[in-house]
């Protein structure tokens, strides 16, 4: 019991408008915010882990499958899109050093303009989607087997015509084409059922990562829209920044996570000639 | 009743404290429904987790009933295979993830963060309470997949079973769980930041309680394990919905991935379970032997070690289900490794009670049975990490011995010194410790009638998760289920003293069983909204008894 000594210090003290009734100091309030939006995003890496650790098997069992499905990515719209989240990133960055300095003006109009680059991102994504959508790579019911066979043929088929053209022989043969192949058709083959499955998996797991993703820009939307409104009202100051600051880092986890997810997905089979 | 002798300038000290009115502790200062209901207060917070997960137990208990009802007879006569099915899923389901894995953390471990590190709240007050909707979100998923019609699947949700061919609500239960454990990820966070920057002034890493180590490599692995459980699960709605393979073989999937996200989170579960329980162990055994903790440190690191072999050693669950023998034997070779800061802490245990002035109250009977029980379920948890005799026990009764064991045996037990020991601080009563302590030794035989026999029954080879077996296994099934019914009576004893005593008993005065840790010594029964009246300022190690008159006079 002696052990313990009552100090003066009471949680009477002089309040800063800004600090919670159980912080004693302004210091470690941010430490504490700053120290827990690193253990939330610590969270989430572990989180996009599961499917990160999901794509690393598959892509291992079925690699040639995965190198020529990711050819169906269209990596111009992957790369402005990359282009597009690292300049938001800066605007962010930026965004909260002017929250820094007390500039409550442009911490705010950087976090719209960082709001305005994520809709730039989510509206090519819209873009890709709708193609993906339409030319079947969509799993689910719409996926067909077929279709992907198809076009399997019709690829082999152009590169015999190259390799025969470069011959400098007039004459090919191509396999027979089969108008009508059902999904699971037996006459698929079990090779081609495989395949369509294995091309499946990864269009499986590229919609999941990157609606995944689509959703934590979403989210982002919501809170630094939230906190663009207060920077506006002028509640930020160089004593009191740390939500600006949190959702920073929230803002380039969601960016380094599109980091590793584009050479993953969109430029696996870039080295296939397409 | 209880009498503290202390030093009386220190008492005069100390009087200023807990001389309170009764109306300004947390639990009396506003009676209305709305300030409990969005309470910010880590005390109050404590106890609305305390009153829901108690109802959660009362459901997974009565479950369990009607498992060890229809086992009573060989054949199948009280549930039909399918209800039976249903019925070992809600169990484990409730217990593990609405009980077990927010019990300590979620209710002592709210209520006493802040109070053993001298601190007014949690870092995050209203994430905490956020928390603890999620919770109350997630429970009412899953009572509504339990409702709609149950799942049939097991806890462990295997593929494809799951994903393709149950036809139970998996996905409502899906959700529930998913939802259900955000609540304890946000939990886990909360303290570990709480732990790092709430901290008094003096209170170093080494002076922490150990309880608090406990609860630390807890909120680690809730941290960093359960979010692989969400993710899986949400792969294993996507297959189910879609109906495209990720963990089908037939669609092109792979069953034995989802064995090893699954059980990357669900290891490391049962030390979510287990460690707050070794944590309170600690504090009961040096506060009910009046002596210093023996081995400070290596029990503190103990904690750290076991959450982190925790993380290494999943794959023991998949030994028969399909890996590679070399995989197998590293995760054998790493399984038994998980015994040692066991083994640490229990000897460290007898070398604080050895020498000591033992006395025998409510919390430390309660302990007393952790040791025995936690120790017999480590142990037999070797002959499961032993490749060979795994393959002769796996799926069998054995298994399932073995892990009530270490969760009914360790996790509640512990949860029961816990509540006990803590009680007088959280309600400012003291409950009949005669009652109490023929509690704990009620639950200690029931227990063991149980369990033990399912011991001998996994050995003879009777599997798990079948609602009928052979005549030969009955008289072992009768014994159990038998126990069973003594077990549920030690458990309904304090829901009736326990309450009796919140309004009926005896006012507990600030530090009943002399504890010596910040919550007995610098607060009062029950503490003031902000905990307390001056911030602490610690100067010694958590356990000081050694050459202090401090006793406990009597019961």
């Amino acid at each position: 019991m002696s052990a313990i000594k009552e100090t003066v210090q009471d949680h009477g003290q002089h309040h800063h408008k800004d600090l919670a009734h159980h912080f004693d100091t302004l210091e470690q309030q941010h430490d504490a915010n700053t120290l827990g939006m690193w253990a939330f995003l610590l969270t989430e890496v572990l989180f996009f882990g599961g499917l990160f650790a999901a794509y690393t098997i598959y892509r291992y069992k079925y690699s040639a499958m995965f190198e020529e499905a990711s050819n169906h990515l269209d990596i111009t719209l992957g790369a402005t899109n990359t282009v597009i989240l690292i300049l938001s990133s800066l605007t962010m960055a930026l965004a909260v050093r002017c929250s820094q300095t007390g500039n409550s003006l442009w911490t705010g109009r950087w976090l719209l303009i960082t709001i305005a680059f994520g809709l730039m991102f989510l509206g090519v994504k819209y873009v890709e989607w709708k193609h993906d959508y339409h030319i079947h790579l969509m799993p689910g019911k719409d996926w067909s087997g077929k279709d992907w066979w198809h076009w399997q043929y019709a690829k082999k088929a152009k590169d015999m015509e190259k390799e025969a053209h470069s011959k400098g022989s007039a004459e090919h043969s191509f396999p027979d084409r089969k108008d009508v192949l059902a999904d699971n058709d037996p006459s698929l083959g079990v090779r081609g059922i495989q395949e369509s499955q294995q091309a499946r998996l990864f269009f499986l797991l590229y919609f999941c990562m990157t609606s995944l993703h689509a959703l934590h820009m979403l989210v982002g939307f919501v809170l630094i829209g939230i906190i663009a409104y207060f920077a506006y009202q002028g509640a930020y100051s160089p004593d009191y920044y740390s939500p600006v600051e949190n959702i920073g880092l929230y803002w380039h986890f969601v960016d380094i996570v599109w980091i590793f997810l584009f050479p993953l997905l969109y430029l696996l089979g870039a080295h296939m000639g397409h | 009743m209880a009498t503290v002798g202390l030093e009386s300038k220190t008492f005069e000290k100390f009087a200023d404290v807990v001389g309170h009115e009764d109306d300004s502790n947390y639990l009396s200062h506003d009676h209305s429904v709305l300030s409990w209901l969005f309470t910010l207060d880590h005390k109050r917070i404590a106890l609305l987790y305390l009153v829901t997960i108690t109802l959660m137990f009362l459901l997974g208990g009565v479950l369990a009933g009607a498992i060890r009802l229809e086992l009573l007879t060989p054949k199948g006569d009280f549930l039909t295979a399918d209800t039976y099915n249903k019925a070992f899923t809600a169990h484990g389901i409730i217990m593990l993830f609405f009980f077990l894995i927010p019990s300590i953390p979620a209710v002592l471990g709210n209520f006493l963060v802040p109070l053993m590190i001298g601190a007014k709240d949690v870092a995050f007050p209203r994430l905490n309470l956020f928390s603890y909707y999620l919770y109350f979100a997630g429970s009412v998923i899953a009572l509504t997949a339990l409702l709609l019609g149950g799942v049939d699947t097991g806890w462990t949700f295997y593929t494809p079973f799951s994903s393709t061919y149950s036809n139970s609500y998996v996905i409502v239960m899906a959700v529930g769980l998913f939802v259900v454990g955000f609540s304890s990820i946000l939990t886990g966070l909360n303290f570990i930041i709480t732990v790092h920057r709430m901290r008094c002034p003096g209170l170093t890493w080494f002076r922490l309680p150990l309880f608090i180590w406990g609860i630390y490599a807890t909120s680690v692995v809730q941290l960093l394990g359960t979010p692989v459980i969400a993710v899986t699960l949400g792969l294993l709605g996507v297959e189910r919905t879609l109906g495209v393979g990720i963990f089908d073989p037939r669609l092109g999937g792979d069953p034995i991935l989802f064995q090893h996200l699954f059980w990357f989170y669900s290891h490391p579960a049962v030390y979510i379970m287990i460690l707050p329980s070794l944590g309170v162990t600690s504090e009961v055994i040096a506060t009910f032997s009046r002596k210093n903790v023996f081995g400070y440190h290596i029990i503190a690191f103990s904690s750290i070690a076991i959450a982190v072999f925790g993380f290494i050693v999943w794959a023991h669950h998949m030994f028969t289900t399909g890996i590679s023998p070399y995989a197998a034997m590293v995760f054998s070779l790493l399984t038994f490794s998980v015994a040692i800061p066991s083994g640490i802490k229990v000897f460290s245990w007898l070398a604080t009670m050895y020498g000591g002035s033992i006395s025998f109250g409510t919390p430390m009977i309660y302990a007393f049975g952790f040791l025995g029980l936690f120790t017999i379920g480590g142990m037999t948890g070797l002959f499961l990490s032993t490749l060979g005799t795994d393959i002769h026990l796996h799926d069998t009764y054995f298994i399932v011995a073995h892990f009530h064991y270490i969760m009914v045996g360790g996790a509640i037990m512990g949860y029961m010194a816990a509540i006990h020991y803590w009680w007088p601080k959280m309600t400012g009563r003291l409950y009949s410790e005669f009652w109490g302590k023929l509690s704990a030794g009620i639950t200690f035989i029931g227990f063991n009638f149980t369990f033990f026999p399912q011991f001998i029954l996994g050995y003879l080879g009777m599997p798990r998760r079948y609602y009928e077996y052979p005549d030969e296994f009955q008289v072992l099934n009768v014994f159990s289920t038998a126990g069973a019914t003594i077990l549920a009576v030690g458990y309904l004893m304090p829901l009736v003293y326990m309450p009796y005593s919140f309004f009926f008993g005896e006012k507990a005065n600030s530090n009943p069983y002399g504890g010596s840790t910040l919550e007995w010594t610098n607060t009062t029964s029950p503490p003031s909204p902000h905990n307390f009246e001056k911030t602490p300022v610690v100067t010694e190690e958590p356990y000081h008894y050694h050459g202090k008159e401090a006793a406990v006079v009597s019961h």
